[in-house]
């Protein structure tokens, strides 16, 4: 009979490699969500297009499918990435255009007198764009930032379909050791992922308590 | 042609006959979709004249001080800032529609006070007030603090700096806005509504600031007001438009006095 | 690298794995749409014990992976309880449940958008409660959702290959299959990924214009 002590090591590098694709793929996913999000506002249609049709091909993919493609089918493009690479390219790129959609409304929900004002202090469309405008929208981000977090960290889960030894993956050799003990180790896996996610919550709130600390 | 214009601008000030306005619409039109807000509109404001516009809403008011402003683009017609088209460039005789490099020249001199103040809520006051002048006119951040200073305490609100505009009254917010303006140094200013936004009890210390700022005298000022009192004392002109016509003007004792118009007169009649 | 004879050999099998992917999408979406309401109204309970366990049911499910309660589901409830579930049946639970508590945020929204006075003439009218759920809110609130539950059906569609992990043969086992047979992993998987991609902004197309077309009525 095993008993969670001997459980711990195994989750503990499962946790590990969890935490670590989450984290790339969420700078992945924020550095992509913000350049195709300010790109959809762009006066140029050029731009304008390419971020939509990203937006829209990538929200519309099965990030499973996308991961197995990126994985399976690519090298024989002869684009030949590693398992993490393979990983935190198709979360990144599926989870940054919903992020791209967060970023283009809150942007859109800064009230119009603010362009007009920085414009009215002769502010260059630059400077109204990153002085004024996005630093408000920023805070207005937070909130479904926060959940579209949690949806990434639950999706790494995904990787356990390309033998990435992440939670999910240590999960089930422990279940293939320990088969009696089933439904206590996986009631445990969801603890740890509910654990996981409850921490990127408490530092969305942290962040946002202090971009709005006394502003509103 | 900057040296004349500086001849043209001392003439104005010595009130010679050929002087070159400070801005000068000229049958300006703006529609919006099927709506024509204004039809041809012409006027013009000397340099250092403070001007009142009145009329009911939907008068077109507004629009008048933000397309002044590059907020809002004539439909047709041109608007010129000390001679110099404000929307367009002279292209082989032609007027065209002018670059943003050439609206951000034009900014320099003009101005604007919102009716809902606009502050920047995530910048301190203090930081409300030296934005523009650091990325704008490139001052360091100590020559910024000061100029910036300075208005705030024109305004009376020094001790204010480190202050979110989130923590302030209405009134106090308004005052901020002006400071903000005032610090660029326009050459004219638009104060569109500055009060309507306010409690009735803090009009009063919005009003005192704009009086004291007018009788400094040397900016232009284009007032787009509701109050009637104000735009009689500190105006020394007041134009009264109804839907997207001017329709009478003159020196406000005329305007308020002996007004010409039924459409005046009945408007006047309404507000009292 | 591509080969049309072969991609076109494969396909009939992929589109009858199709068929499975879509079912199993329906009966998913359906159950999660009947348990988000029961969620939905639970969660307005006048019971604070019923409000904070829907509230923490919700919290739960919605933090962990769809792919952990999946497993959960298929190997633990045999241990614990003594029967099986085919995959099938399993992955339609497992589907249902996890996005009933989004569903459930969104009836939630819904619900909230609809008056207050609405509650009160109702209670004047001297309604049971039941009545006035079924003839004075849902028929309000349940209209202005109908895209954001479309929405969801897409998302829900998208989700269904993660049913490969517990033995169900939708579109990506089948397509699995054809590579460990043929050693060919390109042409299955850029159909199955097409497939996926048009038929979810095919739908993504329909709501737009349902919404459109609600947008439109309620303006009226």
């Amino acid at each position: 009979m095993g008993s969670i002590g001997e459980w711990i090591p195994l989750l503990w590098e499962g946790t590990v490699i969890t935490a670590q694709v989450t984290l790339l793929s969420a700078i992945v996913t924020l550095l992509l969500a913000a350049v195709t999000g300010i790109m959809r506002l762009s006066k140029f249609k050029i731009i304008r297009g390419i971020s939509y049709i990203y937006v829209l091909i990538f929200r519309g993919v099965s990030l499973l499918v996308l991961l197995f493609w990126v994985y399976y089918a690519l090298p024989l493009m002869g684009v030949e990435l590693s398992k993490m690479t393979s990983a935190v390219l198709a979360i990144g790129l599926n989870f940054g255009a919903f992020g791209a959609e967060i970023v283009r409304s809150s942007i859109l929900a800064v009230p119009k007198g603010q362009w007009e004002a920085a414009q009215a202090l002769n502010l260059t469309p630059t400077q109204r764009m990153f002085r004024v405008i996005f630093p408000q929208a920023l805070v207005r981000m937070l909130p479904p930032f926060n959940n579209l977090m949690i949806e990434l960290l639950k999706a790494t889960s995904l990787i356990y379909f390309i033998t990435l030894t992440d939670l999910t993956y240590q999960a089930m050799i422990l279940r293939s050791l320990y088969l009696p003990q089933t439904a206590q180790i996986f009631g445990l896996l969801l603890l740890i992922y509910f654990i996981m996610a409850s921490i990127i919550s408490m530092i969305a709130r942290m962040l946002e308590r202090k971009l709005s600390a006394g502003r509103m | 042609m900057s040296l004349t214009m500086e001849e043209q601008a001392k003439q104005v000030s010595v009130g010679s006959v050929n002087k070159v306005p400070m801005v000068k619409y000229t049958n300006v039109m703006k529609s919006f979709g099927d709506l024509e807000v204004l039809h041809g509109i012409d006027l013009e404001m000397q340099a250092g004249e403070k001007i009142a516009l009145i009329g009911p809403s939907g008068s077109g008011k507004t629009t008048i001080g933000r397309m002044l402003m590059t907020l809002e683009e004539p439909t047709s017609g041109t608007i010129e800032v000390e001679g110099e088209h404000l929307w367009h460039v002279e292209k082989k005789g032609r007027l065209v529609r002018a670059s943003e490099a050439h609206l951000h020249q034009m900014r320099t001199k003009i101005g604007m006070v919102f009716q809902h103040f606009n502050l920047f809520p995530h910048m301190k006051v203090l930081g409300n007030v030296t934005e523009a002048p650091r990325k704008v006119l490139g001052l360091s951040k100590e020559e910024a603090n000061d100029r910036a200073i300075e208005m705030l305490r024109k305004v009376g609100l020094a001790d204010k700096l480190d202050v979110y505009p989130a923590k302030l009254s209405g009134g106090q917010k308004q005052r901020v806005a002006i400071a903000r303006a005032l610090v660029m140094r326009p050459k004219v200013m638009v104060f569109d509504e500055v009060t309507s936004a306010l409690d009735p009890e803090l009009v009063g210390e919005v009003l005192a600031v704009i009086k004291e700022i007018a009788e400094e005298g040397e900016m232009a000022m284009m007032l787009i007001t509701h109050e009637m009192d104000f735009a009689r004392e500190v105006a020394d002109r007041v134009i009264f438009g109804a839907e997207g016509h001017i329709v009478e003007q003159g020196p406000p004792e005329q305007i308020f006095e002996n007004p010409q118009s039924e459409r005046l007169q009945s408007f006047l009649k309404r507000i009292r | 690298m591509w080969d049309w004879d072969y991609a076109l050999s494969i396909l009939p099998r992929l589109l009858g794995a199709l068929k499975v992917t879509l079912y199993a999408t329906f009966w998913g979406f359906l159950l999660a749409s009947v348990f988000g309401l029961l969620l939905a109204v639970l969660g307005r309970s006048r019971v604070k014990a019923i409000r904070m366990a829907v509230f923490g049911f919700v919290e739960f499910i919605r933090s962990t992976p769809l792919l952990v309660q999946l497993f959960f589901l298929f190997y633990s409830i045999p241990l614990l309880f003594g029967f099986s579930m085919t995959a099938f049946m399993t992955g339609v639970i497992g589907l249902g449940l996890h996005y009933s508590t989004y569903m459930s945020e969104v009836y939630r929204s819904g619900i909230d958008g609809v008056e207050k006075g609405q509650w009160e003439a109702a209670r004047a009218l001297n309604f049971s409660k039941a009545r006035t759920w079924t003839s004075v809110v849902l028929p309000q609130a349940l209209p202005p959702i109908l895209p954001i539950m479309g929405n969801y059906l897409i998302v829900m569609f998208k989700e269904t290959p993660l049913l490969a992990a517990i033995t169900v043969v939708e579109l990506l086992t089948t397509a699995k299959n054809i590579n460990s047979m043929d050693w060919r992993p390109f042409e299955p998987y850029t159909i199955i990924g097409l497939l996926f991609l048009v038929i979810s902004l095919l739908v993504s197309l329909l709501v737009g214009i349902m919404e459109k077309h609600l947008g439109k009525r309620h303006t009226r």
